[in-house]
Order: C-alpha cells, then sequence, then structure tokens
C-alpha cells in the first residue's frame, strides 16, 4: 500500500460543508501515521472554488470531477471507486453523513474492502485501527481492521476543522460514466420544519425527550418553559411521536441550537441529539439514568424522575 | 408485488451495567425489535394495505432462536412470513460487520427477488448504518438511504432522504430498490391480539449458510474487536444530589445565576 489517504469532501448547494474541513484534519492525521499523501476529493458543482477552499494546510492533492451540480450516490460512489482504483490509497475517509451513509457502503461492497463507520478516532500501527460507540454511545468498541486497504466514514464533529492556506496540487480527475449505471436521479431540494417559533434565536432552552412517556406530559413541560419564559424545544423521538411540531426539533436532522441555558429534560443524549446543541453556554440534564450519554455535555446534572423535579421547578419560578 | 423487509432483534444495556473482557454479560442486556426497523415494517404492511394487486411481505432477520419472539412480532403486524438465518457458525462468529450481514441478506433476497427491500437506517445496537446500502449493492439494484417518505409507482420510486439542518431531497431511484427507512416515517402500530394470534400460525423458515450456498468463510470478518470500555465523559459535570425539593433548589440557583427569571 502507498500509505496515501483519500477523503471525500462534501458539499450542499454551493457551499463545502463544515465536515469537511474535519475530514481534512482526519485524513492528515492518518496519512502522518501511514507515512502517506492527503488526497481530497470534491466532484459536483463549481469545483474550482471548492478545490480553492480546500486547499487547506495539511492537503497534498486536490482531485476535481466535474460531474453533476449536486450529490447524486450513483455518480458519487462510480467516481469515489475510479479514483480509489487510480490512486490505491490505504484508506477512504467519507463523512459519516446522510450522503456519506447513501454511498460508502455500495463503495466499501464495490471494492470488497471493509468498512467502519461512524469512528470516532483513528489510529494506525501496521494497519488501521477505528473506535466507535454503539448501544446509543453507552459503549466504546475499538476495532482492528486486519486489511488494507480499508473505508471509514467519520462523525462529524470529533476532529477539528483545518485551516491555514496550504498549497496542493489541484488535479482534474476524468472518469468515464456509464449512464445506463445511474438507477437513481436528484429532482429537487425542499425546507421543512421552518413555522411559528424559531428554536435558534432562543435565549432559554427546555427540551424535552423520549422520557417524557406520553403527549398528555408535554403539557407540563410547556408549562415549566413558560414559567422560565424559555422556548419549548425537543428530540427527534417527540417529534416523529407527533407531540410537536418539526421545527421544535433539536438536532443533526433539526435544528442546531446555541442557547445560553439548555435543559434537557428525559433526554438520553443520542450523537444526533448531542450535535444539535452541544454549543450551548450552560446545559443542563434531568434523567433517571446516571449512564445517560447525556450527562457527558452537561454542566449540571440530575438524575432524578423529571416528573417530580419539573413540578418544584414550575412552582419556584412560577 | 413483493416487500421484503429486514429486521433485527437488538440490544440495549441497561442503567448500570459491566463489561466483562469484550462483552456485555447477558444479565445487563433487554432485547427489542430495532426501533429503524419497526418503521420499516409499518411502510411495508402499509404498501400491502394500499395497494389494489396482491402484496406479500416477508421479513428476513439474522439472529438466534431467541429473536423468534421479536419476529413473532413482526408477523403480528401483518407481515406474512418470516425467514431467520441462523446456525451454529454464526453462533461462533461473534461480531457480524456490516459486510457479513449484507452478505447474508442478500442471499436471501436473491431467492427472494423482492420488488422493494426496506430496510432502517441503522441499528441502535451496534449502529454501522451500512448493511441497507451494502445490500443493494451486493444485489447490484438502486437504493436511498435515510428516507423519510416514498412514493411507489411502476417501475420506480419517488423518495425523499432526509438531509442535515431541515432539508429534504427529493430523488426518484429505479425498482427493485433498497430504501433504508428513517424513524418518523409513519406511526408504527401495535400488534392487535387477533395478529398476535394470526402469527401462532405464521412461518418462520430457519436458513443455514449450506441452505443459502454460503461458504462459511464469508464470516472470516476483516474486522476484529478488540476493547470494549465504558466511554470517557468529556464533560464533568456538577450532580445534584437529594430529593425533588433539594435538587429543584439547587436548579433554581443554577437556572438564576445563568439569568433565567431575571425581569
Amino acid at each position: 500500500m502507498s500509505g496515501d489517504v483519500l477523503a471525500v469532501a462534501e458539499h450542499r448547494r454551493g457551499d463545502l460543508r463544515p465536515v469537511s474541513y474535519e475530514l481534512v484534519s482526519a485524513g492528515r492525521e492518518l496519512a502522518d501515521a501511514t507515512g502517506g499523501d492527503l488526497h481530497v476529493a470534491v466532484g459536483g458543482g463549481d469545483v474550482e472554488t471548492f478545490a480553492d477552499h480546500l486547499a487547506v494546510e495539511g492537503v497534498d492533492v486536490v482531485h476535481t470531477v466535474a460531474e453533476g451540480e449536486e450529490f447524486n450516490h450513483d455518480v458519487c460512489a462510480a467516481v469515489t471507486t475510479a479514483l480509489f482504483e487510480s490512486l490505491a490509497p490505504t484508506a477512504l475517509l467519507v463523512p459519516h453523513s446522510v450522503n456519506g451513509l447513501d454511498y460508502a457502503p455500495a463503495v466499501a461492497t464495490r471494492l470488497s474492502i471493509p468498512l467502519v463507520t461512524d469512528a470516532v478516532a483513528i489510529d494506525y500501527d501496521d494497519g488501521v485501527t477505528a473506535v466507535r460507540e454503539t448501544y446509543g454511545s453507552k459503549v466504546e468498541a475499538t476495532v482492528e481492521v486486519e486489511t488494507e486497504p480499508v473505508a471509514l466514514t467519520i462523525r462529524g464533529g470529533e476532529w477539528p476543522a483545518a485551516e491555514g492556506n496550504g498549497d496542493p496540487g489541484i488535479e482534474p480527475f476524468d472518469v468515464d460514466l456509464d449512464e445506463s449505471a445511474l438507477r437513481s436521479q436528484v429532482r429537487g431540494f425542499e425546507e421543512v420544519g421552518t413555522g411559528d417559533v424559531d428554536i435558534s434565536e432562543a435565549d432559554f432552552v427546555v427540551a424535552v425527550g423520549r422520557g417524557i412517556d406520553d403527549e398528555e406530559n408535554v403539557d407540563l413541560a410547556e408549562e415549566l418553559a413558560d414559567a422560565l419564559d424559555a422556548t419549548l424545544a425537543a428530540s427527534r423521538p417527540v417529534v416523529d411521536n407527533g407531540w410537536l411540531p418539526k421545527n421544535r426539533q433539536v438536532g443533526q436532522s433539526g435544528t442546531v441550537v446555541t442557547p445560553d441555558v439548555y435543559l434537557a429534560l428525559g433526554i438520553s443524549g443520542a450523537v444526533q441529539h448531542v450535535a444539535g446543541m452541544k454549543g450551548s453556554e450552560t446545559i443542563i440534564a434531568v434523567n433517571t439514568d446516571p449512564d445517560a450519554p447525556i450527562f457527558d455535555v452537561a454542566d449540571y446534572g440530575v438524575v432524578g424522575d423529571l416528573f417530580e423535579v419539573v413540578p418544584e421547578l414550575i412552582e419556584r419560578f412560577g | 408485488m413483493k416487500v421484503l423487509v429486514t429486521v433485527k432483534e437488538v440490544a440495549s444495556v441497561a442503567d448500570d451495567f459491566e463489561i466483562e473482557e469484550l462483552a456485555i454479560p447477558e444479565t445487563y442486556l433487554e432485547y427489542d425489535l430495532n426501533e429503524w426497523d419497526d418503521y420499516a415494517v409499518e411502510a411495508a404492511v402499509r404498501i400491502a394495505e394500499d395497494r389494489d394487486e396482491a402484496v406479500e411481505v416477508v421479513a428476513v432477520t439474522v439472529g438466534p432462536e431467541r429473536s423468534e419472539e421479536t419476529i413473532r412480532r413482526v408477523l403480528a403486524k401483518g407481515v406474512d412470513r418470516a425467514i431467520r438465518v441462523w446456525d451454529d457458525r454464526l453462533a461462533e462468529a461473534g461480531v457480524t460487520d456490516p459486510t457479513t450481514t449484507a452478505r447474508l441478506l442478500a442471499a436471501v433476497a436473491e431467492r427472494e427477488d423482492p420488488d422493494l427491500v426496506l430496510s432502517g437506517v441503522q441499528a441502535s445496537d451496534d449502529g454501522y448504518g451500512a448493511t441497507g446500502v451494502a445490500l443493494a449493492e451486493r444485489l447490484d439494484v438502486g437504493w436511498a438511504a435515510v428516507v423519510n417518505d416514498f412514493d411507489l409507482g411502476d417501475g420506480e420510486v419517488d423518495v425523499r432522504r432526509e438531509l442535515e439542518g431541515g432539508v429534504e431531497e427529493l430523488t426518484t431511484v429505479s425498482l427493485p430498490a433498497v430504501l433504508t427507512i428513517q424513524t418518523g416515517i409513519n406511526d408504527p402500530r401495535y400488534a392487535s391480539l387477533r395478529g398476535i394470534r394470526q402469527a401462532q400460525k405464521k412461518e418462520i423458515a430457519v436458513r443455514t449458510l449450506a441452505d443459502l450456498g454460503l461458504d462459511p468463510s464469508i464470516l472470516d470478518s476483516d474486522l476484529i474487536l478488540r476493547e470494549v470500555a465504558k466511554p470517557e465523559a468529556d464533560a464533568d459535570p456538577t450532580i445534584f444530589e437529594g430529593g425533588p425539593t433539594e435538587t429543584a433548589a439547587d436548579l433554581e440557583t443554577v437556572l438564576r445565576d445563568a439569568g433565567v427569571g431575571a425581569e
């Protein structure tokens, strides 16, 4: 193996996504350990501009592929496979994003290489070792990959975003796409979940999760939010159940919030939720489970029953 | 038409659990149907209910005999029959990475020849999120990952994919296809008493590697589990102890210090 690392950047509607720069940091770290170069690929849309933005410290080569405007997984899988075969790197890095999930498993299958997804740490010592979280982030599993090359998807927010000017070579990559192999067609995009309340603007957020148990109990959280002059938000299960509208959802697929105070009631702290609220200034969690991952990001916590604590709080602020 | 839905019995860990070497002892584990798969099952059953033509819904799982309890619940929700892939070699192999699972499921899918495969986006225990797309690629059919709505047409399916940050992508995929289903796409039903009774009569066929014509070498995973640990907390929160009155008083102090309740 060359020791080289190939990382595939991601963009949406004209902008590189922040995870692309995190991918550069993860890729540089791995390439330093393997003794190879870091190749970054970007395809679709204004690749020249993307390549300029990706010319950050640590990148050796940016490969631009002028195919399509937006992400299409059939194109992305074909291009990534072709580039991988051309470069023969030791590792392929892809963001563990919705789009990453939409093509990385296909590429790994096509190339017959092992795939480790949602890595939160990567190490190399005569082989790739990755750390990933299981059982809803309650357990950390270290997985060693016995063969090379390997494909990895990396979790957003785990590596710092790369910055500083670099001077990579920019190399256009031509790929002969077999149009008959395209089985999907992207027809457009739609914003969802906007509404009367913008939770991203709130200074104080009271958020409820699965621990609220029942739709009727949402009233209790609403009452607390009123007493605190806070905005009521929710984690995914509450919205999935239709107990609160989509515009109240905090998380990776909902809204990212950064309030002064985030009070999480009955929220276990799934990684997708934490991604949307970890930037809050003060995080307070009330949960019956002392091992709930929410306590890993909280500043203050109560291991207890929200149905006992919340009425007391309402009384104090009401 | 035929809809194949992949389901998995997943384990969750108890509030207070121990780790023994590379495993969590059974006593700390609770088993249930994977949440994402519950939505996939509901979507599959609704296709059967909503379409004029006859639709057979078949569930496939990779799991030990214990998982039949979970599979019965799926049958009680309206799935017509189920296939469980297992044998002693699988039990011994331990870790199954998504590549292996996709191979096993593909062997079943090739025999069943479905028009549509629905799969959960990920399993809540190991969280790889890769099996559905790997399965599609192995079957050489189309796919879409993280689908939160779809409309099944003739020869194609219009899907909505839930991207990050409240944006949805609208995509059309040719059939046959594999869709990985996101939670919230529907409202999964509870099994009715009648459904539970009927489920007892439905078939759960067990398939071994040999039945599926698979070589045991496919179980030789390239991924070796080296360490299992409780993660070290990034934060070191101040935990308030005591009854609700005491803890609420402590929270009040923190909240007021942060400016909450100030006029």
